[in-house]
């Protein structure tokens, strides 16, 4: 069985992990595995939100393996709106998450496992990482043909991706974070990593789009468990540390302190969306109403997830100006959000002149503006 | 006293000492060169410390009362810095650092060990003095310096305040790109966390960069106030070359001699070394103080400062392990560095507040802002919507209604709509009532034009249920109530609420409305006065279902569920006979629901 949590091991974590780094003292110096029990992104990226800033690593290294529902989960410094389908996303229900690491997007779900390397800042060294994976892999199933690239990917048969890497460094700590796809649902991904927004211009860094392959097309006898056995094992070895994974719970406060505010921070719209870098949608679309093709152009910069500046073209006297105009000054400091756009456009339809005419425009604009969030 | 005396005269010494080695610096010069006009040097309130001639000697300063923030150096800092650091290290009070105890030998001459640790802390607050004179001490400012592009890593909170204030005002340092690992040698700059002109405090985030993958926090090595940022966000950062300017210590915020509190003087006993029950045990008052209220030995407690000097973080670590109370963690703030200062700020004085009685003349230092934010989304929809609001007179007309009759229903049916997979709440009946009632009453689903000429009878009964989101208050609505069942309408507010919650509500739900109705008793209250939404003119706010005491037709007493309703109109057009008439149906409805049946179309 691969999960084992002596209680022994629970206590020693949860008194390691209760101990300010300022004054940590403790004599035990050996590296740690720990396993998430919780498969909610926003847990598990506060897990090692939390443990990169309150775990002392002078002396220890720490493997933590955790898996998540389906979530898509963009990089520090990425466009959500460049990156992924966001329509498609709420459609489906998958969270949408933003990592402190950077690095470029990638799609979770539980046929996919990611391994989170935490060493102090002088250890940090992601090479000797993913060589350890890749090792774990061949002696689980030699004849898998896995390699690290340059750009720390480790590629199967020389050309399909199954990890891909990011890291973040802090003031004396930094962890490496890689993923490993074992059997994750390619279609879904694939889906929900293309974007139909046009018009995007921003300096977010851009994701480079892989050819993907599960493990498991390759050896359907391998399961995740067995992977993350294979990689504990091999961490073990190195480390020269006890082969047991202790298990821990994202929601619990008296081991991890103050995890929950950290979730709550990881889940907000100001995180995921409001860190986007500036970006700026310039784009056109037709409108087919009652015959006639209208051609809109828009224009918009967008900080922070919110619309700085608004500009819509519309054919002349389509719609009363007063209302167009109204719509415009709305839209400037709201979020650059469906939810936000719909419940505007419709409290401006009840304050405007009652027509069904216009009414029926108005709802027509504000649809298609919805489109471009 | 004897000690002190020594102590007072070896002071002057440091004191003309370190002012004669100023014409060996090779600085540029400070802004207030002048000796001769020296502003006294600070000290902790209370103390008054003689003009001599030229050169400010200060007598011998105790350590400031325990409720103040910050040490050795109070007033110098704006005070959300000192919260900070009172916050994030509760009472170091001596320095550890062996640098200071040799510094203090170099001009001691014969003095005792004891004295000279005491006299190199005096020597440190002449330096700190005279430095804030802004004479420039640069003697010890460069040793300072050198300890600055050491890696600043290694000190110690406690040891920062001393470093800092001891460098002189207004010098830029230019705080440089550290290596960051694996031979990368230059980054993007991703983000900034501060502007120019902000202060900053070490460890505090400066900016986030990105190199290949990865993303680093640079964190600030000094205090002080940012005065230039190298490079714009997506610009490359070169390891090892200026990031930004810092200026240290800036003199802002040092409060003059005239503010200083009146609170009574500290006997000089009361700093030294004191020795209890035979042990010789060394710590400062507060710290005696703490322990004193929490009744621990101090013999007990291991100390870790110098010279096994007892800290208030010893007496903590021996709480906690005492009580196996768990230590918050040290909060770093790496994403919004206000937050946790403001967390932690209160967490200082609570644990003592009930055991220490207050002085009368202590100041109350409440260190919260107002923040003001743009209105904008959900609540500029509201804000807009309400205003055009005003413009309606409304009139209000309540009633209580007899539910009782209506929950037994309500309990029959419900598993059957579970059975089709909808949840049946009480609002399709209050709705499909309400229906019935426009049915006969059609001007309580109308709406007046703008020039208040003509009305408008809406034929479709378009009733709209207030919803409360996460992000504040939206109106769905259920169309043409008027030819829906019960289970449909029930089926249809399913939908609405489960796309209100996710945030997915279209345009076409969120509009067309004419009539509405405000559950707000499942939050909780009785009468409300709801606002009409334009271009309606009813809405009805329904509150808590309780069970209440009712006399029945036999004149016995009997449990009854009774829920209360509050009607808003629009009195231009609506008058209160109508609506009073309206709320009757309704309620004859809801009160006898078999004589919805006799209605249903």
């Amino acid at each position: 069985m691969v999960l084992q949590a002596s209680l022994k091991n629970c206590l020693q974590l949860s008194c390691i992990l209760r101990t300010p780094k300022v004054g940590f003292r403790s004599t035990t110096s050996g590296s740690l595995i720990i396993q998430s029990t919780s498969d909610d992104v926003y847990q598990n990226l506060a897990v090692e939100d939390w443990i990169h800033d309150h775990m002392n690593l002078e002396n220890r290294q720490v493997l933590f393996l955790w898996r998540n529902s389906p979530a898509v989960v963009i990089g520090r410094h990425q466009n959500p709106w460049q990156e992924c389908n966001l329509r498609l996303l709420r459609q489906k229900n998958i969270k949408l998450a933003r990592r402190r690491s950077g690095g470029g997007t990638v799609y979770h779900d539980l046929g996919n496992i990611n391994l989170t390397f935490f060493t102090s800042k002088k250890k940090y060294e992601r090479m000797e990482n993913l060589k350890l994976v890749v090792k774990a892999l061949k002696a689980l199933r030699p004849q898998l043909d896995v390699h690290v690239t340059d750009r720390y990917d480790i590629l199967l048969d020389r050309h399909y991706k199954i990890s891909g890497t990011a890291a973040k460094l802090g003031r004396t700590t930094a962890y490496h974070h890689c993923t490993l796809l074992c059997n994750a649902d390619k279609f879904v991904l694939s889906s929900v990593l293309k974007s139909p927004y046009k018009g995007i211009k921003s300096n977010a860094t851009p994701s480079v789009p892989a050819s993907v392959k599960n493990l498991f097309e390759e050896d359907p006898s391998l399961t995740c468990e067995m992977l993350l056995d294979a990689i504990a094992e091999e961490y073990a070895t190195q480390h020269q540390t006890d082969h047991h994974i202790t298990l821990i719970n994202p929601a619990d406060e008296t081991v991890l302190p103050g995890i929950n505010n950290k979730t709550k921070e990881l889940q907000t719209w100001e995180w995921v969306y409001g860190k986007t870098p500036k970006f700026s949608v310039s784009t056109c679309f037709n409108m087919v109403y009652k015959d006639s093709v209208l051609d809109v152009k828009v224009d918009m910069d967008v900080k922070h997830g919110r619309i700085e500046v608004c500009n819509i073209d519309l054919p002349e006297q389509w719609l009363p100006p007063a209302v167009c105009s109204e719509l415009v000054k709305s839209l400037t400091g709201s979020k650059f959000c469906p939810n936000e756009t719909t419940t505007l456009a419709a409290t401006l339809l009840r304050v405007c002149p009652q027509d069904a005419e216009l009414q029926s425009r108005w709802n027509l604009l504000c649809e298609n503006m919805i489109m471009l969030m | 006293m004897a000690a002190v005396t020594a102590l007072r005269s070896s002071c002057r010494t440091a004191g003309r000492l370190t002012g004669a080695s100023e014409d060996r610096a090779a600085d540029p010069p400070s802004k207030h060169d002048t000796h001769a006009d020296l502003p006294p040097p600070l000290s902790p309130p209370g103390r008054r410390l003689p003009r001599a001639g030229g050169r400010a000697v200060p007598e011998l300063p105790s350590p400031p009362p325990l409720s103040l923030p910050g040490r050795l150096s109070p007033p110098c800092r704006s005070p959300t810095r000192d919260g900070a650091r009172a916050a994030r290290q509760p009472a170091p009070s001596v320095p550890r650092d062996p640098r200071f105890g040799i510094t203090g030998v170099l001009f001691s001459g014969s003095s005792k060990k004891i004295i000279s640790k005491f006299y190199s802390f005096a020597l440190l607050e002449v330096c700190i003095h005279r430095v804030r004179s802004c004479s420039g001490i640069r003697f010890i400012k460069s040793k300072y310096v050198c300890v600055f592009d050491k890696s600043a890593l290694k000190f110690s909170h406690q040891q920062r305040l001393f470093r800092t204030s001891a460098v002189s005002c207004g010098q830029i340092v230019q705080f440089k790109l550290s290596d960051i690992g694996e031979g990368i040698t230059e980054v993007t700059v991703k983000e900034w966390y501060i502007k120019e002109g902000d202060s900053v405090s070490q460890f505090d985030s400066i900016c986030e960069v990105q190199s290949d993958k990865a993303s680093v926090t640079i964190t600030s090595r000094y205090d002080g106030i940012i005065r230039k940022l190298h490079y714009n966000l997506d610009e490359i950062a070169y390891v090892g070359k200026p990031l930004v300017d810092i200026e240290i210590d800036a003199s802002k915020g040092v409060s003059p001699e005239e503010d200083v509190v009146e609170t009574p003087p500290m006997s000089h006993e009361e700093h030294t070394h004191q020795e209890i029950k035979g042990h010789k045990t060394l710590a400062t008052p507060a710290v005696r103080r703490l322990a004193m209220e929490n009744n621990i030995k101090l013999s007990e407690v291991v100390g870790t400062g110098k010279d096994n000097r007892i800290l208030k973080e010893d007496i903590l670590n021996y709480l906690a392990k005492q009580t196996g109370a768990i230590l918050p963690p040290s909060p770093k703030a790496e994403i919004i560095p206000p937050l946790p200062k403001s967390e932690t700020v209160p967490a200082a004085p609570k644990d003592r507040a009930h055991k220490i009685p207050v002085p009368v003349s202590r100041p109350i230092v409440f260190s919260g802002k107002d923040k003001t934010e743009p209105i904008t989304g959900f609540q500029k929809a509201m804000l807009k919507t309400m205003s055009a609001a005003l413009k309606i007179p409304h009139f209000g007309y309540c009633d209580e209604i007899d539910l009782t009759q209506l929950v037994q229903l309500r309990e029959e049916l419900k598993p059957l709509a579970q059975i089709r997979g909808v949840k049946l709440s009480f609002m399709p009946f209050f709705i499909k009532a309400a229906s019935l009632g426009l049915l006969q009453y059609p001007i309580l689903n109308a709406s007046l034009d703008e020039s208040c000429q003509n009305v408008t009878y809406k034929a479709s009964h378009n009733i709209g249920v207030a919803m409360d989101t996460e992000q504040g208050l939206i109106v769905p609505n259920v169309k043409n109530v008027q030819v829906s069942s019960v289970f449909e309408i029930a089926s249809e507010l399913n939908r609405l609420q489960s796309l209100g919650s996710a945030g997915q509500l279209g345009t076409n739900d969120l509009s067309g409305g004419t009539f509405t109705l405000s559950n707000i008793g499942t939050i909780g209250g009785t009468y409300a006065k709801p606002v009409i939404l334009p271009p309606e003119v009813a809405i009805g706010a329904l509150g808590k279902i309780q069970v209440l005491p009712r006399f029945n037709g036999k004149g016995e007493v009997f449990k009854a569920q009774i829920m209360n309703v509050s009607w808003s109109a629009d009195h231009r057009i609506i008058d209160g006979a109508t609506m009073a008439r309206f709320s009757n149906l309704w309620k004859s409805y809801l009160e006898n629901p078999a004589s919805m049946l006799l209605d249903l179309k």
